[in-house]
Order: structure tokens, then sequence, then C-alpha cells
């Protein structure tokens, strides 16, 4: 009988979501498309120039040191590290989202504080690359790398390295502060006195889609 | 099972506990929540109108000013040196005050009147009303949407009394000269305060955006389904999706700019020398700015012009008492406007080193645009083709809106072909073209959203022969500024020079171009004459008595004449037919509200 009902039901006649879904989670899917294409933009302008420069710096000569392993010659095995504790990241947020769809408030409190960690962690590598590449001499308008043809290479690798890592680093860094509200509201009860958590599937959203445009990110500086 | 919880809990806001607000809210609004940081829809509409209004007085007084350069050049105003100081000594506008001039007029119609005044005002205003919402899906959001709004424009309003001056290097702000502090005056701190207020801009129109889309898509009224909303908010929806597709490309592009300005980056900046001194900058691209900036800049030119669009689609049907031609064929043409929207944006572009064959492309895109362009004029045309029209000074707006769509659309299809443009690019052709079919018709149909919603807003109406007068001398103003401007650029006389008349080609335009410069100060003062009509009439205006003074069919008129916060006092009525049956089975018009007759069959 339901089922029938809900097979008939219009769902673009008006007095109901089309969406099946709250305004919420549909602003936050807009405005992740809307910050795709901010990264996008981004990235292309990236493709652009590198695609106009005659050669470009090889990212296995660049980020091939880890911390406390001295002068080893170990490429992309960092940043392979970070790139693991984000995506772990991820996966504990949809094991938070999870547990608040079955109202499990310490699952809940437990799996976000695991992603908050995920994040920080991240962050701090991220601080550790940027620190070491800095003492190695690079930064905005400084690049110490040479081509990979062995020609002296224009800033812009160092440019578009530290504006695009750092905006995603940005991001990061909001959704850790997004996670660690939810987690205080998750501890004060207040989804729980509201009856649903989806203010955690919200912020879960947010938190894939930084680490979706990571993967990207991480494609285009260490990977190409 | 939590989906259906929250759900629920939705609907209960949106249908029932609104009619408890109404009354608490009547009691305890304070002056601030009231009129300052208020959340309901219709006060934000009204704070976007009215800041609109006073940076549109500020633009189109700028327009004056170094219109009074351009037609008369040798002449010397004393109290321009009152009001300009260093700017202008001895009377005369300098060449850095005038492209301070140009630059900031540009920049506040474009962004914070056409698109802030315009989207932000009807929008805001019309989205709730005529989809049968309390509010906007978060009211919230929809106050910080001003408030950034209001922090954008306080910041470029801050940039022009700063010493070095505003952002001087053009609307569109090309690196390097706006990239390089040294290269000029105007490319100074008013760059940074110009990008820093546009950044604020990208995130008010973001929060805007975001709330109309889903307003629309979630808050829908029963019955309201999507073919059978008024156009008007098919246009809105569209304009929206621009917007928050297309701001955030053009945020990148500004942190970019800000990058090379600031941190030594060269993302735009390659081969410079400034007074002979070469740059280190190497191995960036200019060309790369501008695809970001037109990457946005051509979308928003139809986030201009589609609110008004709607809107005439409207008042059009209203006042010739007939539905409107073609609904869907309308709603599809703008989605297919939508859609080339992006794909258009390097025709801009076509002699800044584009490849040629690229172009190509962009110019069968851009002629494209002609077709679905030329679908709405028709459209409209057979909409009030054998109507039974009401002349109000909303429905002449409209009117004259599709008179200047057509004449400035058409100099579009020559502008697009990428070999003519060869000759016409930066010349006085492009203006005469995009004043024509962004500016002076995106001005007419806001003018007709305000004479036909002012009762909505305020309860009053606006005086009639004041709006006659405002009509009849802005259309016939409007062409004769921009008319002969067509002449000057087929001539090829180039815009954005300070002064013609030292050139043997062009100062045989100096009688045209004091014309002109005449012209554009009768029509400002024309357009005070509308500001004065505006707020005289908010407080003396002839009061409204009737619920639906234009007999129109859609939801908006079914509130109180001065609606409460939730809009309407009890249950939100249920939509049974679309919003355009004029003249239906020997009635009038038949509200949306009214279910289908035995006979009567959906549109």
């Amino acid at each position: 009988m339901d089922t029938a009902v809900t097979a008939k039901k219009k769902w673009w006649a008006g007095g109901y979501s089309p969406f099946n879904v709250n305004y919420g989670k549909l602003m936050m899917w807009y405005f992740l498309l809307s910050d795709a294409f901010t990264f996008g933009a981004l990235l292309i302008s990236y493709g652009t120039i590198r695609f106009s420069s005659p050669s470009w710096p090889d990212p296995n000569e660049v980020f091939k040191s880890f911390p406390g392993m001295g002068h080893a010659n170990l490429p992309l095995m960092f940043v392979s590290l970070m790139t693991f504790i984000l995506i772990m990241s991820s996966v504990t947020m949809v094991l938070a989202v999870h547990a608040g769809h079955h109202r499990d408030k310490k699952a809940v409190a437990k799996w976000l504080t695991w992603t908050i960690i995920g994040g920080i962690a991240f962050l701090s590598c991220q601080a550790w690359e940027w620190t070491h590449l800095y003492h190695e001499g690079a930064w905005w308008g400084r690049n110490p790398f040479a081509n990979v043809d062995g020609t002296v290479a224009s800033t812009n690798f160092t440019n578009f390295f530290f504006t695009i890592t750092g905006f995603h680093g940005l991001h990061v860094t909001s959704g850790v502060v997004l996670n660690i509200v939810i987690l205080i509201n998750v501890l004060k009860g207040t989804y729980e006195d509201r009856g649903h958590y989806e203010m955690v599937e919200k912020v879960g959203l947010y938190w894939h889609f930084v680490d979706l445009v990571w993967v990207f990110v991480f494609t285009c500086f260490y990977l190409l | 099972m939590s989906n259906e919880a929250t759900l629920h809990s939705q609907q209960e806001v949106m249908h029932g506990a609104g009619a408890h607000d109404h009354h608490d809210h009547e009691h305890h609004d304070s002056f601030i929540s009231k009129y300052v940081f208020s959340m309901d829809h219709k006060m934000i509409a009204k704070q976007f109108l009215i800041t609109g209004i006073i940076w549109a007085i500020i633009g189109a007084f700028f327009s004056v000013l170094f219109r009074l350069q351009l037609g008369y050049p040798d002449a010397t105003f004393p109290w321009l040196e009152s009001i300009l100081g260093h700017w202008a000594k001895g009377g005369r506008i300098t060449p850095e005050a005038y492209y301070a001039l140009v630059t900031m007029h540009g920049t506040i119609l474009v962004f914070f009147v056409l698109t802030a005044g315009l989207s932000g005002t009807f929008s805001n205003l019309l989205i709730p009303l005529q989809v049968g919402a309390r509010d906007m899906a978060s009211p919230f959001m929809n106050c910080l949407s001003y408030w950034f709004f209001f922090l954008a424009s306080l910041v470029m309003m801050a940039s022009l009394f700063v010493q070095t001056g505003p952002a001087s290097g053009g609307w569109t702000m090309y690196p390097p000269l706006s990239a390089l502090g040294d290269a000029s005056i105007g490319s100074k701190i008013g760059v940074d305060l110009w990008l820093t207020s546009m950044a604020l801009f990208v995130v008010s129109q973001l929060l805007g955006g975001l709330n109309y889309i889903s307003t629309i898509l979630n808050m829908r009224t029963k019955g309201m389904s999507m073919t059978k909303m008024p156009l008007t908010i098919w246009s809105f929806f569209f304009t929206a999706v621009l917007g928050v597709l297309s701001f955030p490309v053009l945020l990148s592009g500004f942190i970019l700019l800000l990058m090379d300005r600031h941190a030594g980056t060269s993302f735009y900046l390659s081969d410079i020398f400034i007074a002979g001194k070469a740059l280190a900058n190497e191995g960036g691209s200019a060309i790369l700015y501008q695809h970001l900036f037109w990457f946005l800049g051509h979308p928003e030119v139809y986030i201009i012009i589609l609110p008004a669009m709607g809107m005439v689609s409207e008042v059009l049907a209203i006042s010739s008492r007939k539905p409107i031609f073609g609904y869907l064929a309308m709603i599809g043409s703008l989605f297919a406007i939508c859609i080339l929207a992006f794909l258009v944006w390097a025709h801009h572009m076509f002699v800044t080193g584009l490849n040629p064959f690229l172009g190509a492309f962009f110019v069968l895109l851009t002629l494209l645009i002609a077709v679905p362009s030329a679908i709405k004029v028709f459209n409209w045309i057979t909409t009030i083709w054998k109507g039974n029209i009401r002349f109000t000074p909303a429905s002449l707006f409209s009117i004259g809106f599709v008179s200047t769509f057509i004449s400035g659309g058409l100099t579009g299809i020559w502008l697009g072909n990428s070999s003519i443009d060869i000759h016409l690019h930066d010349t006085y052709f492009v203006i005469a073209h995009f004043h024509i079919v962004m500016g002076v018709s995106a001005f007419f149909g806001m003018f007709a959203g305000i004479y036909h919603w002012f009762p909505k807003m305020y309860g009053r109406f606006m005086n009639n022969t004041l709006g006659y007068i405002h009509f009849w001398v802005t259309l016939v103003g409007a062409y004769l500024i921009f008319w002969p401007m067509h002449y000057e650029g087929m001539a090829g006389m180039p815009r954005r020079y300070f002064d013609y008349s030292t050139w043997t080609s062009f100062n045989q335009f100096e009688g045209l171009n004091q014309f002109i410069s005449f012209v554009v100060i009768i029509v400002f003062a024309t357009q005070l004459l509308f500001v004065f009509n505006f707020f005289y009439s908010i407080f003396k205006g002839r009061k409204m008595t009737t619920l639906n003074p234009w007999k129109a069919t859609s939801l908006e008129w079914t509130t109180p004449i001065h609606a409460g916060h939730g809009n309407w006092p009890g249950e939100i009525p249920e939509v049974h037919r679309w919003a355009y049956d004029y003249s239906k089975d020997g009635r009038d018009f038949i509200p949306q509200t009214e279910p289908l007759g035995p006979n009567e069959s959906a549109h």
C-alpha cells in the first residue's frame, strides 16, 4: 500500500523536495559544484602554463624526502603517506555518517574524532613538506629546482604548487574546524534532540569533496 | 529513516510553523532585526534595491563626468575641482581621473547595480512569493548575502577615497597593468581594494545563488510544478545557476592576480619592461587571466539580462491580458542561453592572440545564441500581438526592453564574427552594442520590475505621470546616446581614449560627441526624477486598496498588502494551474489558486 503511494508520488509537483533531500544538503551539493569550478579553474590555469613552458621540473626529484630519513632518495613516499592519511580520514567520516543513521551518538563521536585526527595529521604533514621545501629555497617567486631537461625552470612550478596546495590546505583546515564544531554539537546532544544527524552528513559531503580534490591536486603535481 | 525525519521537520516549518511565527514576529521585531539585520526576504530585497539605487546614482554620475570630458575636451568646469580636488585641476579632469571614472563606472554598474541590485532585489522578493514559500530556504544565509554585498560596497566605496585613487585599468582589470603597482597610479592600492571588494561580492553572490536555487527546487508550494512557475522564477533559477558556476572561476583568477601583485609570482607576467627596466617575471601568460575573467565575464552578461527577460515576460503577459506565447519555448531558450553562456567567452578575445582556428568555433557558438534570443523576441512580440495592452509604465518599459534588446542584439551578430571584429573591436561600436543590449535593456527590465512590483514592496503605487516622462525620455535618450556611437565605431574611433580632438581622423565627431554628452546629462537628470518618484512614493504614493491591482494570476498577489514575515497568514495557497490563464473562457484572468473547472484542461 505504502509503496504504491510512493510510486505514484509526483516528485516535481511542489509541496515536497523533488530529490527527497533537505534544502541544506541541496545547497551543499551546489556549493561543492561551485567549489569544483574554483579548483578546476586553478588546475586548468596550472595546466595551461605548464603546457606552454618548454620544460618542467621532475616531481620525483623535488619530492623525495621523508622526515627523519636524512638524504635518502624516497621519491613520492611522503606524499603517498599524506594521501593515505587523508583517504583514511574519509573512511572514518563514512563510518561517522553511518553511525549517525543509526543514531549511535557514541560511535559518531568516536569516528568524528578519528576524522579530525586524520585531518590534523594531513595538515601537519603538509606543514612539514612546506617547511622542508622552504629550506631548500622554494617559495612563491623562488624556484631552486631545475627543469627535467637541465634548463633553468621558471618560478611557476613553485608558484602553482604553493598556491594550489595552500588553497587545498585552507579547505582542509576549514573542514577540520567544521568537524570540530559538529563534534561539539554531537557531544552536547544537539543532534540527538533534533532527532537526526543530518549535519554530520552535510559536513561529510564537504570532507569527501576536499578529499577528492586532493586526488586531482596529487595527480597534477606529484604524478604528472 | 533519518531522511524522512529531516524532511518531515522541514515540511512542518514550511507549512505549519510559519503561520504561528507570523503573529509573534509582528510584536517582537526590534528596529535592528526588522530593518537592519532582517531575515525577511522582502526586506532583504528592499535593502538590495536601495543599495543598488545608491550605486546606480554614483555610477551614472561618473559617466556624466567623463562624458563632460569627451564632449567638451577644451572647456573647464571649476565646480569639478571643488568635488574632485587634484583629480580635476583647473576644472579639467586629469587623464588618471578619467580612467578611474570609466573603470569604476563599469565595475559599479555591471556588478553592484545590474547583478546585486537586479537579481538580488527581484530574486529575493519574488522567489518565495511566487513559488509559495514562507521565506528563502535559509533566511540567515540570505541576510549574510546582503551584508557581504554591503561589505563589498564599503570596500569599493573606500577605494574611491584613497590617495592614489581607485583601480583604473578598466573594469576587466587585465594584467599586466593591474598586476604591477608601478605600472600606473591606478594600479596601486586601488586594485587591492577592488580585488578585496570583488571577492566579498563573489561570496555574497554564492550565498544568494545557493539560496535561490534550493528555494526554487525544494520549497515550491503544493501543486506548483516546475512548469507551473511564472517565467520570472525560471529566469532567476538560471541566473543563479550561472552565478554559482561562473563566479568561482573569477575568484580563482583574482587569487592568482593578488599573488602576482604581492607574492612575487608570475602567473600572468612574462617579459615585461617598466620604464625601460626589465622585470624578472617569466613564464606567465596575460591571456590566461583573460580566459579566467571571461569565463565569468560572459555568463555575467546573462546574469544581468536573464532576470530582466523573466520580468518582461511576466509584465508583457499581464499588461496585454494574454497568455505568454510559447511558455515552454521560453524556458527552453533560457536553458539554451544558459548552456551557451559558458561556451562563448573567447569571443571577447578574438584579437588578443587567440588562435584564429579556435576563434572559428567561438564564432559558431556565439552566433548560435541568436537562435534562442530570437525565439524569445518573437514570443514577446507574439504575446503582445493583438493584445488588449494596458500601457502602464511597467508595460512601456517592457516593450522598450524588447526594442533595445533587438537593436542591441543585432549588432552582436556583427561583433560575434571574428573577422569583422578585427575592425570593430575596442571601438565605440562595441560600447554602443553592449550598452544597448545589456545596459539599457537590463535597466528597462529593472524599471519594469520596480514599477510593477512596487505596490507589493511598499503597499503604494509610484506616480504614473513621472513614470511616463521617465520612460519616454530614457528610451529616446538611450537611442540618441548610443545610436551615433555605432557610426563613430565603424569609423574606427577607439574606446577608452581621453581626448579625441587631437586626432585628425576623429575630430570630425566633435559635434556628435558634444551632442551625446548633452543627452547624457538630460537622461541622468531624468533618472534622478525616477529616484525622487521612488522615494517619494514609499511615503506619499497612492495607497494600494485592492490585493491584486494588475489583475495578475500569480501567487504574490494573494498575500496581504503589508505581508508579515511568513507571507501568508494561515495556510500557503495550493496551486492548480499555470500562471498565464489570461482571457480564458471569457474570463479576464484566472488566479493560479483556482482549481481547474470540470470542462477545463490544463494548458
